[in-house]
């Protein structure tokens, strides 16, 4: 079975925050983010962030899995999901409480 | 209650500073994340998985209401309106932004609170029966020894870095509130035939992938022997507990390795050694003025039966549910302990708004309440209570969204934080228990279903105490999907025992259905006055299995 598409993730230096990777920056949102089709360009990016590691923009990089849907990018895993929108029990915060400001 | 002393408030100030510092250092680059993360731990600062959590030590559950109005600051001021008390009497804050917490700590130290020992590989912070100084069924507060422990423990060299994190409990009653033998160690206040107070020691107890229930290893501890007695087992963990895995490096795998019997035998060479020294001998006076901070409130002298009380039990049924299940019983007549559920039906366990924890402070200065307690049950608790007043609280409390009367029932269900905000989750935890909570909501059920405590957790380390739960729930991930497993017949009190696995786990919108069908099997096969547990282990889990798997 071929390798997942993948993005790249961290978390900001100064107020933990949640990032994505999107050409040479880093986004807040998902849906933003840049997805990798295969581990080559996916591993080269991971590489590429130790610059904002080492800038003390963020912390803790790493790769995870996605799928491409008709309505956009979805993780394959739950943590990934959660962690993209905020809290399933609280609505009103995280990322998901920004999505229709 | 305690009050630092001039020591007390040098230190923690000292430790705001030093980690001010050190977040500079950080945001100035000077030191790496590598570096940087043992530091921040030592101060109760994680990062989960969608921001920084700071975890706020409440040393033997204890608060006063202007360390309440300082959480309401902090939750208003740089977190997102809320806190979370823990099952280790804690409370966490899930937003904290890395650059804010110093000035959070600063604030903190104002108040005499902190984060030490509440993560890293320490003593961490001793906890307590909740109860401590008011329960009629209570030998002696165990707060104060619980104190003395922090103490020693706080800045003691040896256990800085231990094999791996290290808890205290401590009991002062036959009745155990405070999941004493899950702990690594447990202090419980005993009498002996002689009638003198003194210090049944267990060790190894704990919860996570290995449970073990904790073994006696001194049966009565005198008090003024009890820090050489604690050196004396910090030090065999010491020097034979396992550094080169972390699953196996916890006191419990070492004392079932060794045997009870073993780790007696080197404990109380270790003990004889340290005693026979006399640096460790706590003086009698130290006891004495750690106490006295302790010393109840000046009790009234009133009538058990309170004419104020009965009369709104008659008029008010809600009073009267709440009265029913709410309430404990006071050593001193004309009062009563008042546990105020922080599980509204459908609500997240544990979760305290910054308007709450305002409103509970101007409770308790309209009646005079010097302290509330945090319970690991995630539960707050006004320990001293006239009876006469129970009416205009219950009515306060019920406006504020408190007084859910539910203590102790199926609904008062324990739930770690799971995957909705920790990064080692599996699965989530909270979601499963309003899904329960919900279910079970109908208030004549749950009075007849009786005492049944439900502990979910979303991995196996276990913060949701599932292992102690009567019914217990573990989330674990198959293949990028949540699954709950069953687990029946644990308990986290003086029976403690862990709970057994019933089979395969269920989906998530399986679990509340098969746990309903559980319960179900109970209400056929109870025997009297049987509570859930006492059903379990007397039947066996085979009728439960073959009933939660019928329609799986």
């Amino acid at each position: 079975m071929a390798n997942l598409p993948q993005i790249l993730t961290a978390n900001r230096l100064r107020d933990g925050d949640v990032v994505y990777w999107r050409g040479g920056t880093w986004v807040t949102a998902l849906a933003d983010a840049e997805v990798f089709p295969d581990d080559a360009a996916a591993e080269a990016m991971l590489k590429a962030a130790d610059v904002f590691v080492k800038g003390r923009e963020v912390v803790n990089p790493y790769l995870f899995d996605v799928r491409i849907a008709a309505d956009g990018v979805k993780p394959v895993k739950e943590r990934e999901i959660i962690r993209a929108a905020g809290p399933t029990v609280r609505v009103d915060l995280g990322k998901q409480s920004r999505r229709y400001v | 209650m305690y009050r630092y002393d001039e020591f007390d408030a040098r230190f923690v100030t000292e430790r705001v500073a030093q980690f001010r510092y050190q977040v500079e250092r950080r945001l100035s680059g000077e030191l790496t994340e590598d570096e940087f993360k043992p530091l921040r731990l030592m101060n109760g600062l994680y990062l989960q998985l969608h921001a920084y959590m700071l975890r706020i030590a409440v040393p033997y559950g204890t608060l006063s209401a202007r360390q309440l109005r300082m959480l309401a600051h902090i939750a208003r001021k740089y977190d997102k309106g809320y806190g979370h008390f823990t099952t280790r009497q804690n409370i966490q804050f899930n937003w904290p932004k890395l650059v804010d917490v110093p000035d959070i700590l600063a604030d903190l130290a104002t108040v005499e609170m902190h984060a030490l020992q509440t993560s890293g590989n320490c003593i961490r912070n001793v906890t307590a029966d909740h109860f401590a100084g008011a329960a009629a069924d209570e030998i002696e507060d165990p707060r104060p020894i619980a104190e003395i422990i922090r103490q020693w423990s706080s800045l003691h060299p040896e256990f800085s870095y231990l094999p791996r994190k290290f808890k205290i409990a401590v009991g002062g009653a036959a009745h155990d509130r405070a999941a004493l033998k899950f702990h690594d160690v447990a202090v419980e206040i005993v009498k002996n035939e002689a009638g003198e107070t003194g210090y049944r020691v267990y060790a190894g107890g704990g919860m996570g992938r290995t449970p073990y229930v904790a073994h006696v290893v001194g049966d009565f501890v005198a008090t003024t022997d009890i820090l050489a007695f604690l050196e004396a087992v910090m030090r065999v963990y010491n020097q034979s507990g396992r550094r080169d895995n972390m699953y196996k490096s916890r006191i419990k795998i070492l004392v079932n390795a060794l045997g009870p019997e073993e780790m007696r035998r080197r404990i109380e060479r270790e003990f004889a050694e340290i005693r026979a020294g006399g640096t460790l001998e706590v003086p009698a006076e130290e006891i004495a003025r750690i106490t006295d901070y302790f010393a109840p409130p000046a009790f009234e002298a009133l009538s058990d039966v309170s004419p104020e009380f009965e009369a709104t039990r008659e008029a008010d049924v809600d009073f009267r549910a709440w009265s029913d299940v709410n309430l404990a019983a006071h050593r001193a007549p004309g009062y009563s302990i008042v546990t105020i559920s922080l599980k509204p039906i459908g609500g997240v366990p544990g979760d305290a708004s910054h308007e709450q924890l305002d409103a509970l402070a101007e409770l308790m200065d309209k009646f005079g309440i010097a302290e509330i307690r945090v319970s690991h049950e995630q539960n707050l608790v006004l320990p001293h209570v006239r009876k006469k007043d129970l009416s205009a609280i219950h009515a306060r409390l019920a406006e504020l969204g408190l007084a859910t009367p539910n203590a102790g029932l199926v609904t008062d269900i324990i739930a770690c934080p799971g995957l909705d905000y920790c990064d080692l989750a599996n699965a989530r935890a909270i979601p499963i228990a309003q899904r329960l909570s919900e279910r079970f909501a109908d208030l004549k059920r749950q009075r007849d279903i009786g005492e049944l405590k439900i502990k979910i957790s979303g991995c196996i380390n276990a913060c949701g105490h599932h292992h102690a739960g009567h019914i217990g729930i573990l989330g674990v991930d198959k293949k990028g999907v949540e699954f709950y497993q069953l687990q029946l017949g644990g308990s986290g009190a003086e029976d403690a025992s862990i709970g057994e696995i019933l089979g395969p786990g269920f989906g998530e919108h399986e679990i509340v259905d098969a746990v309903e069908r559980v319960v179900d099997v109970y209400l056929e096969r109870r025997e009297g006055s049987e509570r859930f547990l006492d059903t379990v282990r007397r039947v066996g889990l085979e009728p439960f299995k073959e009933r939660a798997y019928a329609a799986h």
